[in-house]
């Protein structure tokens, strides 16, 4: 049995459990620039604390998968990242340090909810611009890879960057609307409201640019009977987000963040169906970058056994912690 | 790819792991203590248990933290800055990374909720059992990152072909030769720091007359584990000297500033290695001590340096000296660790105010010790990323010096800044105390409140 596209399933998984994840906490951190209420960002912090170093495993995960599961991959994919994904890690270290910290002092908590946001922020650009230059291609050869250090810095990925802020935002104020109440699930509910329209802006923008600048993509897409097939997602996709944009103004709590998390999917899907097979766009596929087979039977033997475990403890985790944030950061 | 480069990726390498692994030493060895703490609460009920865990777990957090936000950086820094090494031993490190996300990273992210907040949602037993689960998933961490790091020092189970290894056998992959003894010398290292750390600040408490119990019971249990922990510590580093001189004799050369392959060598105190011209500057040593060390016999031949070409030996003086930094801390541990038990035989243990002081000072010993040890075992492996296969300066990946300059410039300011931050906030609960930790939500908990009651004392 050919196991490398089971490979590439879980880590697009892990990859996308993780912006899913830690995007609603991203996102808080991206709304703490536009709440600035003392009250109001400790009931939104408090509403992450027992979660997010769950949330960001899953990062880890879809580093360390990668190299298990494509080591050419990650092998090429990294040094040509190499400078978005540092600003990544640094702004992860000061969104990780800001949890620690900002309960403990009094006098700098200003200069904490500062890392906080700031740490979101770079972090969602820097990732949504390393998407973008994925999507854009990757030049590989000899096994390395092969473009400069500032290939990453064009138009597209700043868009895409800006794109992924905005989507982590929404992501994070829904996740407020279902988990607290009052003066802050009020702001949420304005904020979700106007970045639905902008979600759906920048969706659009880099379905029609995807496509146009790569013709391979476009063929995909286009090509019959693939357009038949394939029409439902971006249908789909509308639907939801106009079902989203209804469901905050009956001011459901539950519905929003699900529906958002919805929208994420499908463009996830619509992304798979357009890069696929590859895993550094245009130029390493699935099974150029598989490891030996030996490798990745272990691997999936691992990820068979375990990973129904870590979702069965993540679940229990939320169970644990559900409910609302009250005032004064604790959990009812 | 020009060797600035090389080295540059090479020292922000050294630097992020080097300062990640402080947090993890803590961690593990300080998740063990409060295990313990809690186990012995839930079996005599004594609320000080209690008090004493949630002032510790308050210093494991911090250094969990720590541990995640330093730890994440290193798992991009293989691809980032080793690339060619990544695509080399893909097939072989990515599945035991991989291992170590799934069984230990989940298994602690999963828990530490319920461990640090989860007093008062759940009952102490489910709270005892998160416990040990973030405890038992340090350990496994600890496992596969071992076997990692030890199949670099000691590969076997593999097949290298075309530039890139293949796996023949993952029983030998994981279990390699050094593998048993480097995983019991890291849990070791992180009991011994970390019981040092308790030790320490029980000690200051003691000192600054603060309500003796607590103190006193940390202190108590404390030097209890280190007085098992660390005659076993040097037992076991010199079971993984004897492997390493087996497999890599170079390294132990270098460890002991020993050029030529001779009978009866002598143990080295002091020296400073010159590697130009391939001598000992100002050696001082006893005769046949290494000799007898190595191979039990005071005549046993060991290997020296010039066994191999210049440009397959490590950099001798960085080896030598981390080692001598590492023994010298593991001696000085040794004598407080039994002075401690004599202490406690003979009932003075919380009396004798020069031992408190001497534990005071020593809160640093474990951690000096450790990164020491991991210094003279990384840099002792050197010129190979994988020893004798794989050249490190055949590792590293397209990336211009430029930009790599402007990363380790940020990540020593950054990291500094952390660490300040890390020691001004650590200190300050080091100062409070344990007295007032928590008590709103032990009072929350009414199997807790009724079990809160202090000892008389």
């Amino acid at each position: 049995m050919d196991l490398t596209p089971i490979s590439g399933l879980v880590i697009a998984f892990a990859l996308f459990m993780y912006v899913l994840l830690d995007g609603f906490d991203l996102g808080v951190g991206i709304l703490f620039l536009v709440d600035t209420r003392k009250e109001d960002r400790d009931v939104m912090m408090t509403s992450l604390i027992p979660f997010w170093d769950g949330n960001e495993t899953w990062l880890v995960l879809g580093g360390a998968g990668l190299f298990a599961a494509f080591p050419l991959a990650y092998a090429t994919l990294m040094p040509a990242l190499y400078i978005p994904l540092m600003a990544m890690l640094f702004a992860l270290v000061f969104r990780g340090v800001a949890f620690e910290y900002r309960f403990k002092s009094e006098r700098t908590q200003q200069f904490w909810d500062y890392l906080f946001s700031f740490g979101a922020g770079l972090a969602a650009i820097a990732q949504g611009m390393a998407l973008g230059t994925v999507i854009s291609g990757i030049p590989v050869a000899d096994r390395q890879f092969a473009g400069g250090s500032f290939d990453w810095l064009t138009p597209f990925n700043v868009m895409c960057g800006v794109g992924l802020v905005f989507g982590y935002a929404l992501l994070g104020a829904t996740w407020l609307v279902m988990k607290t109440e009052g003066d802050v699930q009020r702001r949420a509910y304005r904020i979700a409201g106007k970045l639905v329209p902008a979600i759906a802006m920048f969706v659009m923008l880099v379905s029609l640019w995807t496509p146009y600048a790569h013709p391979s993509v476009a063929e995909r897409w286009f090509s019959r009977p693939n357009v038949i097939y394939l029409s439902p997602v971006p249908i789909a996709t509308a639907v939801t987000l106009l079902l989203l944009w209804r469901k905050l103004q009956l001011r459901k709590e539950v519905a929003p963040f699900f529906l958002t998390i919805t929208v994420f999917v499908l463009s996830a899907i619509g992304l798979a169906v357009s890069l696929f097979p590859f895993v550094v766009p245009y130029s390493v596929t699935i099974w150029d970058a598989a490891p030996q087979r030996k490798a990745q039977s272990f691997l999936l033997i691992g990820i068979t056994l375990m990973l129904p475990i870590v979702l069965g403890y993540t679940a229990l985790n939320y169970f644990i912690f559900r409910g609302k944030v009250g005032k004064g950061g604790v959990y009812h | 790819m020009d060797i600035d480069a090389a080295m540059l990726a090479r020292l922000q390498f050294a630097f992020t792991i080097a300062f990640h692994i402080l947090f993890p030493t803590l961690t593990i060895g300080l998740g063990g203590f409060l295990a313990l703490l809690e186990w012995r609460w839930l079996r005599t009920g004594c609320g000080a248990y209690q008090l004493l865990y949630h002032f510790w777990v308050k210093v494991f957090a911090l250094a969990f933290g720590m541990g995640v936000v330093t730890g994440v950086v290193l798992s991009y820094e293989i691809g980032t800055n080793f690339g060619r090494f990544a695509d080399a031993t893909g097939n072989v490190l990515g599945p035991l990374l991989g291992y170590e996300v799934l069984s230990a990273f989940f298994l602690e992210a999963g828990f530490i909720g319920v461990m640090l907040f989860g007093w008062g949602r759940v009952g102490p037993r489910m709270h005892f059992f998160a416990t040990c689960m973030v405890v038992v998933g340090t350990m496994i961490s600890a496992f596969w990152i071992i076997a990692a790091n030890s199949w670099m020092q000691t590969p076997t189970g593999y097949r290298f072909e075309g530039g890139r290894f293949f796996v023949e056998s993952w029983l030998d992959v994981i279990f390699n030769p050094s593998m048993p003894t480097r995983f019991l010398h890291m849990i070791l290292a992180s009991y011994v720091a970390a019981m040092f750390v308790v030790a320490g600040v029980s000690a200051l408490h003691l000192a600054m007359d603060r309500p003796p119990i607590l103190a006193r019971l940390a202190l108590k249990n404390a030097m209890a584990v280190l007085a098992v922990v660390v005659p076993a510590q040097i037992v076991v580093g010199d079971l993984g000297g004897l492997v390493a001189e087996k497999h890599q004799p170079l390294k132990i050369a270098a460890m002991e500033g020993r050029w030529e392959t001779v009978r009866g060598a002598p143990l080295i105190l002091f020296a400073l290695p010159d590697q130009a011209n391939e001598v000992n500057r100002y050696e001082i040593g006893f005769p046949k001590m290494a000799s007898f060390i190595l191979t039990h016999e005071f005549d046993g031949e060991v290997r020296g340096l010039k066994e191999k070409p210049a440009a397959d030996r490590p950099p001798v003086a960085i080896v030598f000296w981390a080692f001598r930094i590492m023994v010298g801390m593991s001696v000085a541990m040794l004598l407080v660790a039994v002075w401690g038990l004599l202490l406690s035989l003979r009932n003075r243990l919380y009396r004798s105010g020069w031992f408190q002081f001497v534990c005071i000072l020593m809160i640093p010993a474990g951690f000096v010790a450790t990164l020491a040890g991991w210094i003279a075992a990384e840099s002792g492996r050197q010129p190979w990323t994988v020893y004798g296969l794989l050249r490190t300066s055949d590792t590293v990946s397209n990336v211009p010096a430029g930009s790599i300059t402007v990363s380790l410039a940020l990540f020593i300011i950054v990291y500094n800044v952390l660490l300040a931050a890390y020691a001004y906030y650590i200190v300050k609960l080091f100062w409070k105390g344990p007295e007032d930790a928590s008590l709103p939500s032990i009072a929350m908990n009414p199997i807790v409140a009724r079990r809160a009651v202090m000892p008389a004392s």
